[in-house]
């Protein structure tokens, strides 16, 4: 896909209401194929809407009326052909706290291959090659090989987001999105996930909601500021934290508010 | 100013000694309502009445007013006459042994046959206020029970978790406040109503959709107890699904589920301690239920299970136990052998129930440790 399409995801004046609220603007963005992009700004603008945006699970919420088109693997998602369950499977999700299914960690692999694929292709080799290479993956697989029948809720925070990130893998998704996926984890926990996020990177498009600048700048390759439901500057980016072009973005990675 | 007025601290002592009482008055409730029940039917079972049919001389003779000449004239006519005619204590008025005063005196003394627990349980025979023979066999009754809860609980199961599910996962905010609102109201509805119902309504459609000949029966007394147990399912099933957490639906819709596989992938796994209790308060309610099974089952001591197919027949009536109870303890002497048996039918009962609450208890946990 890179060849022709450098982009994994183009959106064009995407707009979004809650009801009465409109909690997107005009939102035209194109994010590269392959790396990770951070998604910054203050809280409240807009930035979890527009990641759930991709995958479509705002629509869970009855009150949202959306606009405006985002092309993903070669597609409008919006356009009524579209499957909600195969978009979903190529654009993974990873949450703000770990949410592991109150299921085994085996279990919890294999869950997206078990929807998924159909009963024949559900051999016991399969699923245990898939849990295998999923968790070395997420360099989890030396801590949990002898405890795959351990309920994943009982893992430590930071296996447990490991986890929700490994889940994804058997499902070959084009397109992870993840939303602060180190603010319930510690320190140590935190460089552990920005270790994984950055060997994912190349392999696939990661899109990443952070509060965090110091993490946006230690692991995205590309930056974009949002404000106020709108997109105010997308860079590389180093040169959004060095050079910002807008005035607004430099006050705000300067801390003048947020 | 550090200093506290009598009377506030004793408000205070008093108010906690209330709420204190208040607390422990469950506890002794149950042990008083448990002792009562047990108390009154205990008679039959550890009673140290002499069993005039099988008694020595000497044995009788231990009964206040019955003499040695008394004693052996009873046990030599008795060898006369046949024991079908001695299956109450009657026949020693009709052979003349007593006159009815001395007769009423010692008749709290004395049996005609031995209680056998046994029997009672596994006989069908209930002829409880017959005068020359009674008997107590609950067999029937039970059956009766376990019919009606059985075929009420398989229609109230699925559509009571179904609503649940469709209340808490599929329909808008503005129609689950409505089905609420009904659900409740239905909760509300008195079970003489309901009987009353069965009793007309269930009675007339029973008949002319299925051609019975009488529409009061095990089918009638079951849907309307599975009306009466559909809310309390679906309240605390519904519950039991809000009480799972939204990040599990969102990570499995985030896997691409479809709205059927996170029903049955993520949510029932999930819930399943509370909707299984709430099929088990479900059941609890069923089997507990008198007013509604004693107008809607047709009232005919009759075991409607066989061996052939369908093994339960629907369409048959019968008495379950809590009406029995219900529609023949106001007509028993005090202390008779009949008020005490519906007592032991009433420890039987008690019994079922805390049987089945165990029963849940023990699952519940057994999930809860796995
Ligand atoms: N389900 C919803 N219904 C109505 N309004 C919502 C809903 N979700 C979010 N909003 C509003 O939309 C705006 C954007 O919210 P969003 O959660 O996308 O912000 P955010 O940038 O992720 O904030 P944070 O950094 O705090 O996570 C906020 O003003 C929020 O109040
Ligand atoms: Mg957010």
């Amino acid at each position: 896909m890179s060849a022709e399409n450098p982009y994994a995801i183009t959106t064009k004046n995407l707009d979004l209401w809650y009801g009465e609220f409109q909690a997107l603007e005009k939102v035209s963005l194109n994010i590269k194929d392959g790396i990770i992009t951070g998604l910054i700004g203050p809280s409240g603008c807009g930035k979890t809407t527009f990641l759930r945006c991709l995958n479509r699970v705002n629509e869970r919420y009855g009150n949202v009326r959306t606009e405006g088109t985002i092309n993903l693997l070669g597609k409008n998602i919006y356009d009524p052909d579209v499957s909600l369950i195969e978009l979903r499977k190529s654009v993974g999700m990873v949450f703000q706290r770990p949410n592991p299914l109150p299921i085994s960690v085996y279990d919890n692999i294999v869950f997206g291959l078990r929807v998924h694929s159909p009963r024949s292709e559900l051999k016991r080799s399969i699923l245990d090659d898939a849990v295998e290479q999923s968790l070395r993956e997420v360099m989890l697989w030396d801590d949990l090989k002898d405890n795959l029948k351990e309920k994943a809720t009982d893992l430590q925070l930071e296996q447990q987001q490991k986890l929700c990130i490994a889940r994804l893998l058997p499902l070959k998704p084009e397109i992870i999105l993840m939303d602060e996926p180190c603010s319930a984890l510690d320190v140590g926990a935190t460089t552990a996930v920005e270790e994984l996020m950055l060997t994912l990177a190349g392999k696939y498009t990661i899109v990443i909601v952070t509060h965090n600048m110091a993490q946006a700048r230690r692991i995205s390759h590309e930056c974009i500021f949002m404000l106020l439901g709108e997109i105010v500057e997308h860079d590389r980016t180093e040169k959004i934290f060095l050079n910002p072009t807008n005035q607004k973005t430099s006050d705000y990675i300067e801390g003048r508010y947020g | 100013m550090l200093h506290r007025s009598k009377g506030k601290a004793l408000r205070e002592a008093l108010i906690e000694w209330l709420i204190r009482i208040c607390g422990i008055s469950a506890v002794i409730f149950v042990f008083a309502i448990f002792f009562f029940v047990f108390w009154e039917g205990k008679g039959l079972i550890f009673n140290n009445k002499v069993n005039i049919n099988t008694a020595s001389i000497e044995a009788i003779t231990k009964v206040e007013g019955i003499d040695e000449s008394l004693a052996s004239k009873i046990v030599s006519t008795r060898s006369e006459i046949k024991l079908e005619k001695r299956l109450t204590t009657e026949w020693l008025l009709k052979e003349d042994l007593l006159d009815e005063d001395t007769f009423v005196l010692i008749e709290p003394f004395i049996k005609a046959k031995e209680f056998s627990f046994w029997k009672f349980l596994t006989t069908q025979e209930w002829y409880p206020a017959s005068e020359s023979n009674p008997r107590y066999g609950v067999f029937a009754l039970i059956a009766g029970t376990f019919s009606v809860t059985l075929l009420s609980m398989l229609i109230s199961v699925p559509f009571g978790l179904g609503s649940a599910l469709f209340i808490s996962e599929f329909c808008s905010p503005k129609l689950k406040e409505t089905l609420k609102i009904i659900i409740e109201l239905l909760a509300a509805i008195p079970s003489v109503v309901w009987g009353f119902i069965g009793l007309t309504i269930m009675n007339q459609l029973i008949m002319s959709i299925f051609g019975a000949q009488i529409g009061i029966n095990v089918l009638n007394g079951a849907i309307i107890l599975a009306l009466m147990s559909v809310p309390i399912i679906v309240s605390i099933g519904e519950d039991a699904l809000q009480a799972v957490p939204d990040s599990y639906r969102e990570a499995a819709i985030g896997l691409g589920v479809t709205r059927w596989q996170m029903v049955y992938k993520v949510l029932i796994p999930a819930a399943k301690n509370g909707l299984l209790a709430a099929v088990l308060l479900g059941i609890g309610r069923a089997i507990g239920e008198t007013m509604a099974v004693l107008m809607a089952t047709g009232h005919a001591v009759n075991n409607p299970f066989d061996g052939d197919f369908p093994f339960l027949h629907a369409l048959e009536s019968v008495k379950t136990l809590t009406a029995t109870i219900a529609a023949e303890l106001g007509e028993t002497a005090r202390g008779s052998d009949h008020y005490q048996v519906l007592f032991i039918v009433g420890i039987l009962l008690f019994s079922i129930t805390f049987l089945v609450n165990l029963t849940a208890d023990l699952v519940v946990k057994g999930i809860k440790n796995k």
